[in-house]
């Protein structure tokens, strides 16, 4: 996990569940493949209704061409990754560029596989900031602080707790060799 | 202070006589299944954590169940469905339902139950959200990802945290309208799509006990559309004869203390519920069906994990024999089994795949997840632009059924027979004298 994590971000809302993060037809795209997994970047969050598409004011395609996204910082409010447990979520994130999501809360099946894969860094801010981080804003995360700065207001983030020594360890394979279940 | 089940049978599973919700445990799975859609990215985690030649941690307790992409043209569907054969058969796996004429079974979390893989007291996880469904015979049950299915094939373990239990009680006899798919929606209408978030929901009382088996399973399998972790109901005698038809393998039941604690407990009398629906885009959004009249249809689905079962088919049947639909009514069976079912089940002599027949609906030829999820766009069902749906499935969220321009509403199979009659969404109430 990088100490500081730098970027612009994109804004959503509520429940973003797994199928706008990547419909479901683009499932079948090989994730072994180096081409191949290219393409869940370039359909991240393409599921996402146009008019809350980057919020505030919608309508912001997350990659415009190509498998990688201008914006690697996510903001988004609860419940972030709800509905199917398809890696394949995280994943495309990830491959599309993403760092770091910023959500007031999580779906768990979502959370555990960002952390377990070691995809990207899920943070639990501690008030809606997808009411005001606006997209495109240039965003730096303190991970080690637990502090989110944008402009010149900084809001404080939750600790991660427990899934910490995870998340430090680079993934659950890494972690389960440290815990001694894994030589 | 005593113990929920799910903290029993976590505590069980990490070897520990007791746990508090919010300890992070490793516990020995049970039971690991996967499907076509998550099956190879499962495989190539595994192969690359633990090498080319590795071995599956134990081999009798992995359950491979294509059913997602089974019906398609789309190249890499099929090719999926190669690698998990090349993996079924490199490892030796016993319980592989290939898709073809001898062993495919279809929908994973229906054909867990029927195979006798859904065990009480047992730790299963699968790389499905709906693997929640198997807590509908009092073990543990979640979904997972690709990765954390990996280390499971590795080492046959992995990392929980114990979740607080939200319990639900369900109090007065069953009347004849309503359906389990009515329970739930009332429920996460009530609590939320994040409402159970990182928690257990244990469902108890006279009116879950009076559900069939396959009642029970849509209880617990839409559990995730409330954020649950997982769902579970205590055996009863009714779920030890549904499982000692179909395994020898002992198992042991568990059951909560007297004296356990809940994070909340909400009672419900059946007979103050209707039927509901629950409207575009959110399994939360939920209404009367009485109220929803003026909303005209295009379509209703009858089909997948919540909604495409025995008990699921004859409620359509019981509101469409003798009855015409009015709008395009597609069919789908879960599983084998269920599509076998339709001939065999009989309402007034009549089949139920007779009675659906005559009454205008299709039935797709293959039992699979079909337009449940969308899929690829020659999938049998699925929604390809603006239409509005009323349907059996578990998930209303935008695009899920093929199109964004569509909207989905939820329903019990009752509701949508009755609502595919009338051409708008009717509570089923109108046409069960
Ligand atoms: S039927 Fe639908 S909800 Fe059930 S496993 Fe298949 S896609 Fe998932």
């Amino acid at each position: 996990m990088k100490p500081i994590i730098r970027g612009k971000a994109y804004v959503l809302g509520d429940h973003i569940d797994t199928d706008q993060i990547i419909p479901a037809r683009h499932l079948v795209y090989s994730l072994g493949d180096p081409e191949e997994r290219m393409r869940y970047g370039q359909y991240a969050l393409s599921g996402v209704p146009e008019a809350q598409a980057g919020l505030p004011d919608g309508h912001h395609p997350f990659v415009k061409e190509g498998h990688t996204s201008p914006y690697t910082v996510i903001v988004a409010g609860k419940n972030f990754g709800c509905g199917s447990s398809r890696e394949h979520a995280p994943a495309a994130l990830q491959i599309a560029g993403v760092e770091a999501v910023v959500a007031e809360s999580y779906a768990r099946i979502f959370y555990r596989n960002t952390i377990d894969g070691g995809f990207l860094v899920p943070l639990e801010s501690t008030e809606p900031l997808c009411r005001t981080v606006r997209t495109g804003d240039p965003v730096e995360i303190d991970t080690t602080a637990g502090m989110l700065r944008v402009g010149d207001k900084t809001f404080r983030l939750k600790p991660l707790g427990a899934v910490e020594a995870i998340l430090r360890a680079g993934d659950v394979f890494a972690y389960a060799r440290q815990s001694g279940l894994l030589r | 202070m005593g113990l929920t089940i799910t903290e029993k049978i976590l505590a069980r599973h990490a070897g520990r006589d007791r746990v508090e919700p919010g300890e992070i445990l490793w516990v020995d799975v049970d039971v690991l299944m996967t499907h076509d859609v998550c099956g190879p990215g499962t495989i190539g985690v595994f192969k690359r954590q633990f090498g080319e030649r590795a071995r599956v941690w134990d081999k009798d307790r992995v359950v491979i169940t294509p059913d997602h992409y089974i019906f398609t043209a789309d190249p890499h569907a099929r090719r999926n469905l190669d690698v998990l054969r090349a993996f079924a058969l490199e490892q030796g796996i016993p319980h592989f339902y290939d898709a073809g004429p001898n062993r495919y079974k279809g929908v994973c979390h229906v054909a867990l139950a029927e195979e006798g893989f859904t065990r009480p007291g047992e730790v299963l996880f699968g790389t499905d959200s709906h693997t929640c469904t198997a807590g509908a015979f009092g073990g543990f049950a979640t979904g997972i990802g690709n990765t954390d299915a990996a280390l499971i094939l590795g080492i046959g373990k992995l990392w929980v945290k114990v979740p607080e239990t939200m319990r639900f009680v369900f109090e007065g006899p069953l009347p004849p309208y309503l359906m389990a798919k009515d329970l739930i929606l009332q429920v996460i209408g009530d609590i939320g799509v994040d409402g159970a978030s990182y928690r257990a929901m244990e469902f108890a009382g006279e009116g879950v006990y009076a559900l069939p088996i396959e009642e029970r399973m849509t209880l617990c399998n839409m559990v995730i559309e409330a954020g649950g972790k997982n769902g579970v109901i205590a055996p009863d005698k009714a779920t030890l004869d549904y499982i000692s038809r179909r395994t020898e393998k002992p198992f042991e039941v568990v059951t909560g203390d007297a004296d356990s604690r809940y994070h909340s407990e909400r009672a419900y009398q059946l007979s103050d519920l209707e039927p509901v629906v629950a409207r575009p885009h959110s399994p939360d959004n939920r209404a009367l069906a009485r109220e929803c009249r003026d909303v005209r249809l295009d379509r209703a689905y009858i089909g997948s994990c919540t909604g495409g079962k025995v008990e699921d088919f004859r409620a359509a049947a019981r509101i469409l024999n003798g009855r015409t639909v009015t709008v395009g009514t597609y069919v789908v069976p879960a599983t084998t089994a269920v599509a076998r079912a339709l001939d065999q089940e009989r309402i007034d002599g009549k089949t139920l795949r007779q009675i659906l027949e005559a009454a205008g609906a299709q039935i797709a030829e293959g039992a699979s997840c079909a337009a449940c999820l969308g899929g690829p766009a020659d999938t049998f069902g699925r929604l390809n632009g603006a239409e509005v749906c009323i349907s059996t499935t578990n998930r209303n969220f935008p695009g899920r059924m093929g199109s964004r321009q569509s909207a989905v509403y939820l329903a019990s199979p009752l509701t949508v027979a009755a609502s595919a009659v009338a051409g708008r969404i009717t509570d089923p109430r109108e046409f069960l004298a």
